[in-house]
């Protein structure tokens, strides 16, 4: 076995790149399901933002204003599905699903015009004196925006959630809608801020694929990382640092797996392609036997119609 | 595409013309073509080219066809489903183009004897089903021979989808040429287990860029290897199945480019006279099917003129991709002196050729 092909820095490096979709489609996730409404539809939403995001970008030449319009195509898709789940009070699991299979088509057709098209190119970021620290440099400090603002974003909703007002009542509407309506809170225009927030992250998510990660429009480009972002919150067991955790797990067990091809590792690709959702599983088990019972802790609400006359 | 409401008139026309007895006339009813793709036509790669190659079919035919065709058809159990519908919809002459369509094109061609099959790259044949493939090995030989060439670091990438022998033909014809030029090259290999995988194919390409690789070749159908490259610099790539020429000078230095439409003309024709018969074809850089795209101003010229010499000894058929001598990757001889491979040793290869590393997983 020969691993000194394989250097831990660049390894690092690439593993914030690789999880930084992921992430961000999960902590819009994670927010969502926090008010008590599971999305399924990350997948829809996340490609959505992925075409929208190229679109934009490439009608104005500028990638920024791009992600703005992924988020703004995210959460107009998120938008459909808070209607139908929150005022018709369909059922939360198959309107997901049905949110999936739509996005994906609306994708693949706004997409058709812009196959082959080159999208503009998204500059990283070399951070002067911190950009050339040894190992740290390359794996913190030589990355795009958006990686940080994924990080950000991480603490910005941990802030949110555990030290504001407005995230306790959040988690209230997500705990105990009765109880939460009881006390005069707004269950309707809370949990639509918290669909349509995860919708936006989702749609910057899938954007980061087609304009940064690929970068190009390609049917399917996100091919699955929605629902590995729905899992990831499961895993994170609905907290944003431990999401975080997640994240750089599945970015980098992915990232992993080809590194050891690569340096022709004798492990079998079936054994490391599958590894994420065996750790997955693993954990599940872990967290929710025993001691670590409590803390799986899934929002009490979630995935449960609120009607204010009941 | 079709439509589940166009199909259900057409299918309920064609019942009832059945049931009437009437007899379909081709001269006035256009000869419906169908075509099942493993992946959009918008990939760039594989399945463009089809699309292309039935396109040249629209524009030779004129009203005398019609085509159809599905994209991003699984390759699995729902294929034999979208396969039928193309049967239902009314189709004559069907060609599904991906390995991975074997089986489900076999069964279905065994239910309905009166439509023609066409399946891409498989060896399974029956009275009305023919199959076709291209030998790719040919174009991979000459841009292994510019691998060689130009990697400075000696390693070459070749991003691999599945390990079946049309794949495995590829590697081993670019590995020899490769050595052939340049002794110490290794060849690192990565599976990516998809034909089409946008993000994965960017983070293999990654990885081997990050551990050394100057020189990726791929055989999986998006165009993302291509961008990762680009964004590395100093790496150079190939086209793969279709000319990706938005990516020249560099990294893309040549390409490989599938040209069904002589292919698909002909077998339409065929059709068309009445003359169709189930036969296997399998053409080369000789006959067209596999062209060579520019080799830009990024290769130095005495290595465009050795590449270029090697593709017409090619296409006039005197060289063979697969020459002796050459061992199996075990030590075991294969091929003596002069000895030239079977096309039978070729459809069923599974052996890395000797001084490839690594294994290929069962």
């Amino acid at each position: 076995m020969n691993l000194s092909g394989i250097s831990p820095v660049l390894l690092l490096a690439s593993l914030m790149v690789a999880s930084t979709p992921i992430l961000l489609a999960a902590l819009g996730e994670l927010v969502a399901e926090r008010s008590g409404v599971l999305n399924l539809g990350v997948e829809g939403m996340m490609i959505t933002g992925a075409i929208t995001g190229f679109a934009v970008a490439v009608a104005t030449g500028s990638p920024w204003i791009g992600f703005v319009g992924a988020a703004a195509g995210g959460a107009a898709l998120s938008l459909l599905f808070a209607v139908l789940v929150l005022w018709l009070r369909s059922n939360q699991v198959a309107t997901g699903l049905a949110l999936t299979l739509f996005g994906i088509g609306l994708a693949a057709l706004v997409g058709q015009a812009y196959v082959g098209v080159r999208a503009p190119v998204f500059a990283r970021l070399d951070l002067p004196v911190l950009g050339d620290l040894p190992i740290l440099g390359p794996i913190l400090f030589r990355h795009d925006a958006v990686v940080y603002l994924g990080l950000g974003l991480v603490a910005g909703v941990w802030w949110f959630l555990h030290r504001t007002r407005a995230g306790l009542r959040l988690r209230a509407v997500g705990e105990n809608h009765d109880a939460a309506h009881a006390l005069g809170y707004k269950v309707q225009l809370i949990r639509l801020g918290a669909v349509l927030f995860g919708g936006a992250l989702a749609g910057l998510g899938g954007a980061y694929l087609s304009l940064v990660r690929v970068p190009q429009w390609t049917q399917g480009v996100t091919a699955g990382a929605g629902w590995i972002a729905l899992a990831i919150v499961v895993f994170a067991s609905w907290r944003p640092w431990r999401l975080l955790l997640g994240a750089w797990l599945f970015g980098g067990i992915s990232v992993l797996q080809l590194n050891l091809q690569a340096a022709r590792v004798p492990i079998p690709v079936e054994v490391l392609s599958m590894a994420p959702y065996v750790v997955t599983i693993l954990v599940l088990v872990l967290i929710s036997s025993g001691r670590g019972r409590a803390a799986l802790a899934a929002p009490g609400s979630l995935g449960q119609p609120f009607h204010a006359a009941r | 595409m079709i439509t589940r409401r166009n199909l259900m008139t057409t299918g309920a026309a064609g019942a009832t013309l059945a049931t009437l007895g009437l007899p379909l006339r081709a001269q006035e009813e256009p000869l419906k073509v169908g075509f099942i793709y493993v992946g959009p036509i918008g990939d760039g790669g594989w399945t463009y080219q089809h699309d292309q190659g039935r396109l040249a079919v629209e524009a030779e035919f004129g009203d005398r066809v019609e085509t159809l065709y599905q994209e991003s058809v699984p390759e699995g159990a729902d294929a034999e489903r979208a396969i039928t519908q193309m049967v239902l919809a009314g189709c004559k002459l069907i060609f599904t183009t991906s390995f991975g369509f074997m089986d489900a094109t076999v069964a279905v061609a065994e239910k309905f004897p009166d439509v023609k099959f066409e399946h891409a790259t498989g060896y399974k044949r029956l009275d009305n089903l023919a199959t076709y493939d291209a030998r790719f090995y040919e174009g991979r030989a000459v841009i292994g021979t510019i691998a060689g060439r130009m990697t400075k670091t000696n390693k070459i990438g070749y991003i691999a989808s599945y390990p079946i022998p049309e794949v495995i033909q590829g590697i081993n014809s670019a590995f020899i040429h490769a050595r052939k030029v340049n002794p110490d090259v290794e060849m690192v290999v990565i599976w990516a287990y998809t034909w089409f995988d946008p993000a994965k194919e960017a983070d293999a390409a990654q990885a081997m860029i990050e551990q050394g690789v100057d020189v990726i070749m791929q055989h999986t159908d998006s165009t993302a290897p291509q961008a990762a490259a680009q964004a590395a610099g100093n790496v150079f790539t190939f086209g793969q199945a279709s000319d990706m020429a938005e990516f020249k000078p560099v990294p893309r230095i040549a390409s490989i480019i599938d040209n069904w439409a002589p292919y698909y003309i002909k077998r339409v024709q065929a059709v068309l006279d009445g003359t169709w018969t189930s036969t296997h074809t399998w053409g080369g850089i000789g006959d067209g099917e596999v062209v060579i795209g520019e080799i830009t101003e990024a290769v130095p010229d005495e290595v465009r003129a050795e590449a270029e010499a090697l593709r017409d000894a090619i296409a006039a058929g005197e060289y063979h991709p697969f020459t002796g001598p050459l061992n199996k990757q075990d030590g075991t001889p294969w091929l003596a002196e002069g000895q030239v491979a079977t096309d039978e040793e070729l459809v069923s290869m599974n052996f890395y050729v000797e001084g490839m590393q690594g294994q290929i997983p069962s």
